[in-house]
């Protein structure tokens, strides 16, 4: 008997099995023929954040399934009042949800709200913390392309030290083998990055991190968050744009990610994100795939 | 000669290090004073009740440098009565109680209503005022009024005096009347958002990390203007290496510095707020292992002259929230006795008559309170009975304290306090 997962919080509260099991039933997922598994089912979209992708997939990866899903956000709701989180997530789960979908802004509000509230809880997105159904959906993607995630090389390029998509995903990969490489100017990717789990290097050199490399992953930059830094907008570019140049450093085959939004002509060129390496549009694909997997397995219907 | 106000504690062993004691002794408590300390069985029949001390420690009364007794203005986490009551049941016989109440305690009024006997106080309790009009950090405050209602040092705790100018007048002003400057070493310009130690578990939690130069570039600081000013710098829990490296080196100038450092700091580590446990979240946070190892070290060699809890009283709904949007500190005025006896005596092997110097000689002698610290005869009738061997357990529910932010809820300990005796009498145990 494998343990049966109750709630997706992070990559690190997963076994190597589950993560496995999720990505297998994900590869049977066919988005294009709508069941009825989830019949019957509620889930709650709790966004705390704005998200185009992510609460779009969950929607659509639950009314696949034949769920019904309902939208929560602050405004418009007593969260604006000033209520908490635990009560806001009692109130959800009272009203009859079988599973609550939570995006916010603090890292580790997933862990309260399953902590309190005796329903499934998908965290999907908290802070700079973990977004896991991403790492599953980058994984799945990743194994499209390559026969196994084992000694591949991954470079994880841009602000690594606010993104909750490098945390999950290097711990994602790294519990299967892979090589991480954290790639970016020292305030985005610290030294203390490396400790994140094993096989994680911090690199401050985009150029010779690419050397190799199997998957390059392209993170956001925004302009702002340079904003008193040791480095300007032009300089990051000129050291950290992932550009067709820079691509050919990579191995051939290397294939080129990205979780969004995408800021065209800063994190990379447009020639890069539309090439023939990028698989951005089929990770978005794979996002509503793996989240049918992820709703179907935490409300039971996936034996 | 028997009188009505007199209790004679026989058959402990008194560890008293400001008069070089520690020894099997009895001692004589008369009037609100210490009358006499002699062999045993010497002074029988002097006093009206005799507290029969067998197997355990006679200590001066326990003296915490740092607490916060929320009132005025948070009645709902703390009161006075409340929190001297868990000072009484943790074996401390006064507490230094911060000034950041609502409104600030920047005035005269405010430090002679917290000693006011319809506070309900069960220890002694001494109010440090705040250092800058409303801890504003704009303009001092009348340092002069404030220690003639009682304040006996001042600070803006938990809002630090990042102005070297502002810092460098408390100092001077305050070294006039011999009293010190407490700071609270944090340079919040560089710790904005920081919810947590700087370091792999920030990292990987995603939280905002304050790193250990946003202490230590204080503590250098106030240290070479204690030197400039013959001032008196107190450092509020000490947390990191750095700093402790700094008042090393202060100390050996010949510069007036003193700093304590909280059980917490010398027991728990970042790592312990595990995936996100508020009651692991404090200012200053929990450090690196490096961090506590060195704190045990200058434990040892005699840097750190106090152990302070920074009791920090918080209601259920500031902590059950997210991590970054919780309360900072703890509860500790009931569990820092048995976690000093626990980890610094029998753990790290530091003498009893060590960890007593740092709960009651020490602290009365940084904070001047004279007549305190000490069983001397002629001293206040302040004394702290604990059992160095006794084995219990904390449960927080039972906690006299108003609130339950404790990490420590069904930890297991050895050392207790037995009885606590303020001003000849009873107030704990018994």
């Amino acid at each position: 008997m494998k343990p049966q997962l109750r709630s997706l919080l992070g990559i690190e509260q997963l076994t190597t099995a589950q993560i496995e099991s999720i990505l297998a039933l994900a590869r049977r997922m066919d988005p294009s023929r709508p069941s009825q598994l989830l019949r019957g089912k509620r889930v709650a979209l709790l966004f705390y954040e704005s998200s185009t992708r992510t609460r779009t997939s969950f929607e659509f990866a639950a009314k696949t399934l034949g769920a019904t899903t309902t939208l929560v956000t602050p405004v418009s709701s007593s969260i604006e009042k000033g209520e908490s989180l635990i009560d806001t997530g009692w109130t959800v789960a009272n009203l009859g949800a079988d599973a609550i979908v939570m995006r916010h802004a603090n890292s580790g509000a997933a862990y309260l709200l399953a902590r309190y509230v005796r329903v499934p809880i998908v965290n999907a997105g908290d802070g700079m913390h973990q977004h896991p159904s991403q790492a599953l959906l980058d994984a799945l993607t990743i194994t499209n392309h390559k026969k196994r995630l084992q000694g591949l090389r991954v470079v994880i390029v841009g602000d690594v030290y606010h993104s909750r998509v490098a945390r999950s995903n290097a711990q994602l990969l790294s519990r299967f083998g892979a090589d991480i490489v954290f790639c970016g100017a020292p305030d985005f990717v610290p030294e203390i990055s490396a400790s994140l789990a094993p096989g994680v290097a911090a690199c401050h050199d985009l150029n010779a991190a690419l050397q190799g490399a199997d998957v390059v992953m392209a993170l956001r930059v925004q302009k702002e968050r340079l904003a008193g830094k040791d480095i300007s907008v032009e300089d990051y570019i000129a050291n950290y744009q992932v550009t067709p140049q820079r691509m050919k450093l990579a191995k051939p085959d290397a294939i080129l990610m990205h979780p969004g939004p995408v800021i065209r002509g800063m994190e990379l060129t447009s020639e890069v994100a539309d090439g023939p390496q990028s698989c951005i549009h089929e990770q978005v694909r794979n996002g509503v795939k793996t989240r049918m997997a992820i709703l179907a397995m935490l409300l039971g219907a996936a034996r | 000669m028997k009188d009505m106000d007199s209790l004679l504690i026989v058959r402990g062993r008194v560890v008293d290090p400001a008069s070089g004691i520690d020894q099997e002794m009895d001692v004589l408590l008369r009037d609100g004073r210490v009358a006499a300390v002699a062999a045993p069985g010497e002074l029988r029949g002097q006093a009206q009740r005799s507290f029969n001390a067998k197997g355990c420690i006679v200590a001066p009364g326990f003296i915490d440098l740092h607490v916060h007794l929320r009132e005025p203005g948070q009645a709902h986490k703390e009161t006075i009565a409340t929190g001297t009551a868990a000072a009484a049941a943790g074996g401390f016989t006064s507490v230094c109680a911060m000034p950041n109440t609502v409104p600030i305690n920047d005035s005269a009024e405010i430090t002679r209503w917290m000693q006011a006997p319809e506070r309900g106080a069960l220890v002694n309790v001494f109010p440090v005022a705040a250092a800058t009009v409303g801890s504003q950090g704009e303009k001092l405050t009348d340092f002069a009024a404030l220690k003639k209602a009682g304040a006996i040092a001042v600070t803006d705790d938990g809002k630090p005096i990042l102005s070297d100018r502002l810092m460098h007048d408390a100092l001077h002003a305050a070294a006039k009347l011999n009293i010190p400057v407490v700071q609270h070493a944090e340079d919040t310009r560089m710790t904005a958002d920081c919810s947590m130690n700087l370091g792999a578990t920030s990292f990987r939690l995603g939280l905002h990390g304050m790193s250990n130069a946003a202490e230590a570039n204080i503590v250098e600081r106030d240290i070479a203007l204690a030197g400039a000013t013959r001032g008196h710098v107190h450092v509020a829990h000490l947390s990191t290496r750095e700093a402790l490296e700094a008042v090393r080196r202060g100390k050996k100038a010949g510069i007036h510095v003193t700093a304590e450092v909280t059980p917490h700091h010398f027991t728990l580590v970042d790592e312990n707020v595990g995936d996100f446990n508020t009651h692991y979240k404090m200012n200053p946070p929990l450090r690196s292992l490096a961090d506590r190892a060195a704190l045990i070290e200058g434990i040892a060699d005699g840097t750190i002259d106090a152990i302070a809890t920074d009791h920090a009283p918080h209601a259920f709904h500031e902590k059950q929230v997210e991590f970054e949007r919780a309360a900072f500190g703890i509860t500790g005025l009931e569990t820092a006795l048995a976690i000093a006896v626990t980890v610094l005596h029998q753990h790290f092997g530091l003498p009893l008559w060590r960890v007593v110097e740092l709960l009651s000689a020490n602290p009365a002698r940084i904070f001047g309170l004279a007549r305190r610290g000490s069983l001397a005869p002629g001293s206040h009738a302040d004394a702290t009975i604990f059992d160095p061997k006794k084995k219990w357990t904390f449960d927080a529910s039972q906690s006299k304290s108003k609130s339950r932010n404790t990490p420590y809820d069904g930890w297991s300990f050895t050392g207790k306090a037995v009885a606590t005796i303020v001003d000849g009498k009873v107030v704990y145990g018994g």
